[in-house]
């Protein structure tokens, strides 16, 4: 098939950026959309124009590198599934197809389709993890886990970090990402203790990076490539409440 | 010309003797240590943040050392330990079913076809149980069962289960688990990380390893930065074939740039082909994915018995349709071991009953386990891999089988290093794949996991204190002669490739050297083909520096220039893998060659005469590499052919 792509170019952050038309021709149904963008760029680079930068690894859906809006919708039309994930038989010929990277005030861009998204780490380094130095790990079996909250955790941990979620979102929020983590650690036996002071110190970090708040749009569950639950927020807003309040549920009783 | 010359034999001077079971401890009492306020005066460059990396950046800051840590992605949760699927080996033994550290020892060992160190495997086997506690401890979502303990399941090349695993997601779990414990100490001030980073050269003094020459690949500015020690994690080199399950960024370029300053390469010939991929579909193709070798817990692999059968599957009867690795290997049956079961379905294949459009492909048909187990009951073990190949191919595997190929998935193969994990640099580690040290001649399902964060958490973290309780070394920076030279090394080999301004895209060189690298050097290998491929790989390596074409400069984002780095560097590499695979006159794990097999087509093993980790050391780019042999001794684990039926 044969497509009009409509790509964001911006040569750098100074940069203002614009729209570049350029067609494709035989694009096999069968190609993944990051490999229809490979055989553009090998014609661009042949013509000694400069390729389109945008970022991806392992092509597989899970490390999370790759993000574009394709068409305004974050990782494109396929529910549950990443840009590198999506295959071209989701288009028909004749398809104009316009890409843009992630556009949130917390993800600068780079270039072209790239972006920084340099603020979810600091997020995790605020407290999202669960404080066990190596050695330090009791016998696996001593705290049995309830399967329904293993599971639960697992549905939550399942999140790869790509900035669907904020790119979606009016508010250019990262509170699913920020509540996946919360929401993982908080239902395993082996999170309680720092339960409170991680969704204290991830919340800071959050709103510090520029991150927008959350007003419940639900844009964010829309795109998510894992299908991180809504609900992960609630919980999230649950326990930054019990966290802030001057008793709290893990306060040391008199 | 010579390929190749043969120098002096090497020896693992680390290595203890004794009783194999309190090797790893008294080597632990032996080795120096180094007090806590001393650790703070101590900076250790990691390279790369996959399972390996991640757990030994973070275990060496929660020691007191400073650490600096790189990785080429934006953010040290993508290395592509997070796209291993299927779990991670552990000697348990929570099923009660005869497992213990001795008999995953024993299957390792055998797994690799007795290529591997005893001493090392053990190790690893013994460690193998603080993993699974450590990872519990971080809040790794292991899958569990309802009375609250964790499940596990079989794997390739065992009779029990001991893989421990978090759905189709092991690796992305493990990783975030020691993702979270780095970023944590990247909170606390203990280590600096450096994302978008590459490593493009190492720097030694007086014969040490201090330091390395990193690009920054936003700014494209490149900086020297030292350190009382370096270690590699950056990963195997199975990218050098284009097309494998690796992920695109994934290269050898970290190793081989500290192979070329001194660090010998050992096994460069064994690469593991993974039977269950999801076949090429065109011209197009990037890579390949992987469908987890846990589906072939319930999946059976099948062809039709008749040559060109062209029938749909579901209209083959049964009685018509050929489970061969069932036939051919009953007592293991589809969960043989991954290089028996990939040369299994390329032997169907080259015998034209393969299945698909490109009769490049077998079936693993899940019908079976459907009808006995409920069709919720596979959706909770392999959703998200069912919905994955539904993704990539427009199939329903719950409908159809999967059409499944072999593909390159890991190397063995790795910069050499003793039984303290440091290369023949002194103050060089090297850690995870990167290294060769524990699969011998061919890696068991779920135990790259293991030795990843085996060396990362457990192994690495106590052995290089007996190298830094000698430092802190002398102070050194960018203006001392190594420094300069390193640097200006990388600046020019830039500049060269930069101005080649040719006519062919680097892409294009790399999906030329990846064909005739599976061509020749892949699942089946022999003297005449290796000849061609060495002759075709230097003659193309020329054309690559004439006909080369980057567009843009180095002065920021240049992603075709990181790629032409990393080709330049794969066309040095396959050389040498061909020159190994030739010189290896066996065929043991996944080096297979065609003229040493058994009567009925099995891998034919030379231990008189190849009982040995082949250690290359680098002279000159086109000149030959010198040989050094490093002999294995099997003390409790006696060498037979290995039989899987």
């Amino acid at each position: 098939m044969n497509l009009t792509l409509r790509i964001w170019r911006q040569s750098g952050p100074a940069d203002k950026g614009r729209m570049v038309t350029y067609q494709v021709e035989d694009v096999s149904p069968d190609m993944s959309f990051l490999e229809m963008l490979d055989v553009l760029n090998e014609r661009l680079i042949l013509a000694g124009e400069e390729p389109v930068a945008f970022d991806h690894d392992c092509r597989e859906g899970i490390c999370g590198m790759c993000g574009l809006m394709i068409n305004g919708n974050a990782h494109g039309p396929q529910r549950g599934t990443t840009a590198c994930q999506l295959h071209m038989r989701q288009f028909k010929d004749g398809d104009t197809i316009d890409i843009e990277p992630w556009r949130a005030r917390a993800f600068p861009v780079i270039k072209d389709l790239v972006v920084n998204r340099n603020a979810f780490d600091k997020i995790i380094a605020a407290g999202g993890y669960i404080t066990a130095p190596t050695g330090s790990a009791p016998e696996a079996h001593s705290v049995p886990v309830a399967k329904a909250n293993a599971d639960a955790a697992f549905e939550s941990a399942a999140c790869i970090g790509c900035g669907a979620c904020v790119a979606a979102c009016p508010n250019g929020s990262g509170m699913l990402f920020t509540a996946a983590k919360v929401t993982q650690l908080g239902l395993l036996p082996q999170g309680q203790p720092e339960r409170y002071t991680r969704v204290i110190g991830m919340l800071d970090a959050h709103d510090e990076a520029g991150f927008g708040g959350c007003t419940n749009a639900g844009e964010c569950t829309a795109v998510c490539p894992k299908g991180i639950p809504l609900s992960t927020i609630g919980r999230l807003n649950r326990d930054y409440l019990a966290a802030t309040t001057t008793k709290r549920p893990d306060s040391p009783t008199a | 010309m010579d390929l190749y010359i043969e120098g002096d034999p090497v020896a693992d001077t680390r290595a203890p003797d004794g009783p194999i079971e309190s090797r790893w401890e008294r080597r632990r009492f032996e080795a120096k240590l180094v007090n806590p306020a001393n650790r703070r005066k101590m900076t250790v460059i990691v390279v790369g943040t996959g399972l390996a990396g991640g757990s030994a950046a973070a275990t060496l800051a929660e020691q007191g050392y400073r650490v600096k840590s790189y990785c080429y992605q934006d953010s040290p949760r993508r290395a592509h330990s997070i796209a291993a699927q299927g779990g991670i080996n552990a000697a348990k033994n929570y099923r009660n079913d005869g497992d213990s550290v001795h008999r995953l020892f024993y299957d390792t060992v055998k797994g690799g076809d007795f290529r591997s160190r005893e001493s090392n495997v053990h190790r690893l086997a013994e460690v193998s149980v603080n993993i699974i506690d450590q990872c519990v401890a971080q809040g790794v979502p292991f899958a569990r069962e309802y009375g609250g303990l964790l499940d596990t399941r079989s794997f390739g090349g065992a009779q029990v289960q001991r893989t421990f695993y978090a759905r189709g997601q092991t690796g992305q779990q493990l990783l975030l688990g020691a993702y979270q414990a780095l970023e944590r100490q990247i909170g606390l001030g203990n280590v600096e990380m450096n994302a978008r980073h590459e490593m493009l050269e190492l720097i030694v003094v007086d014969g040490k390893a201090r330091g390395i020459v990193v690009r920054d690949l936003v700014t494209g500015e490149i900086t020297s930065e030292f350190a009382d020690a370096v270690v590699l994690a950056s990963g195997g080199y199975g990218n050098v074939f284009y097309l494998s399950t690796n992920a695109k960024g994934c290269n050898v370029t970290a190793t081989w740039r500290a192979h070329r300053k001194g660090a010998y390469f050992a096994n460069p010939c064994y690469t593991q082909i993974h039977p269950t991929c999801i076949p090429v579909s065109g011209d197009h193709q990037s890579k390949l994915t992987l469908m987890s070798e846990s589906l072939r817990n319930d999946g059976r692999v099948w062809v039709p018995k008749a040559k060109g059968d062209d029938r749909a599957p579901r209209d083959i009867p049964e009685d018509e349709r050929d489970y061969y690795l069932e036939r051919i290997y009953p007592s293991f049956g589809n969960l043989v071991p991954r290089d028996i079961a990939s040369r299994a379905a390329k032997n169907v294949c080259d015998s034209g009953r393969g299945v698909g459009p490109t009769k490049l492909g077998v079936y693993l048909d899940f019908a079976d386990a459907i009808d006995r187990l409920g069709r919720k009951a596979i959706e909770a073990k392999y959703g998200n891999l069912f919905e994955m190949y539904e993704r990539i191919t427009g199939e329903d595997p719950y409908e159809v089988p999967m059409r499944i190929y072999p593909a390159v998935h890991y190397t063995m193969g790795g910069l050499w290093v003793d039984y303290d994990l440091q290369s023949t640099i002194p103050g060089l580690f090297v850690i995870g794949e990167a290294n060769f040290s524990d699969h011998g001649a061919n890696r068991l399902g779920a135990s790259a996991l293991m030795q990843g964060l085996a060396d990362g958490y457990f192994v690495l973290p106590n052995t290089i204190a007996n190298y830094l309780a000698a430092g802190p070394f002398e102070k050194i920076d960018g203006s001392h002669p190594a420094a300069i030279e390193a640097r200006r090394n990388v600046e020019d080999r830039l500049q060269r490739l930069l101005a080649v301004n040719g006519d062919r895209t680097v892409d294009s060189f790399h999906r030329e050297l990846g064909q005739i690298m599976w061509e020749h050097c892949g699942m089946e290998r022999s003297e005449a083909g290796l000849r061609k491929a060495i002759d075709e790989i230097r003659a193309l390596r020329e054309e690559f520096w004439q006909r080369v074409r980057i567009v843009g400069d180095a002065d920021g984002l240049n992603q075709s220039l990181e790629k032409a780095g990393r080709v330049a560097d794969f066309f040095e590499l396959a050389e040498l893998m061909c020159i190994d695979a030739l010189h290896r006159e066996e065929s043991c794990g996944g080096h297979f060659r065609a003229e040493h097999q058994t009567p009925d087509g099995e891998a034919q093993r030379d231990d008189d005469n190849f009982a040995y980790v082949a250690a290359w050391e680098f002279t000159a780019t086109g000149e030959p590499s010198v040989l050094h042999k490093e002999d294995l001794k099997f003390e409790y684990v006696h060498p037979t052919q290995r039989s899987y039926k």
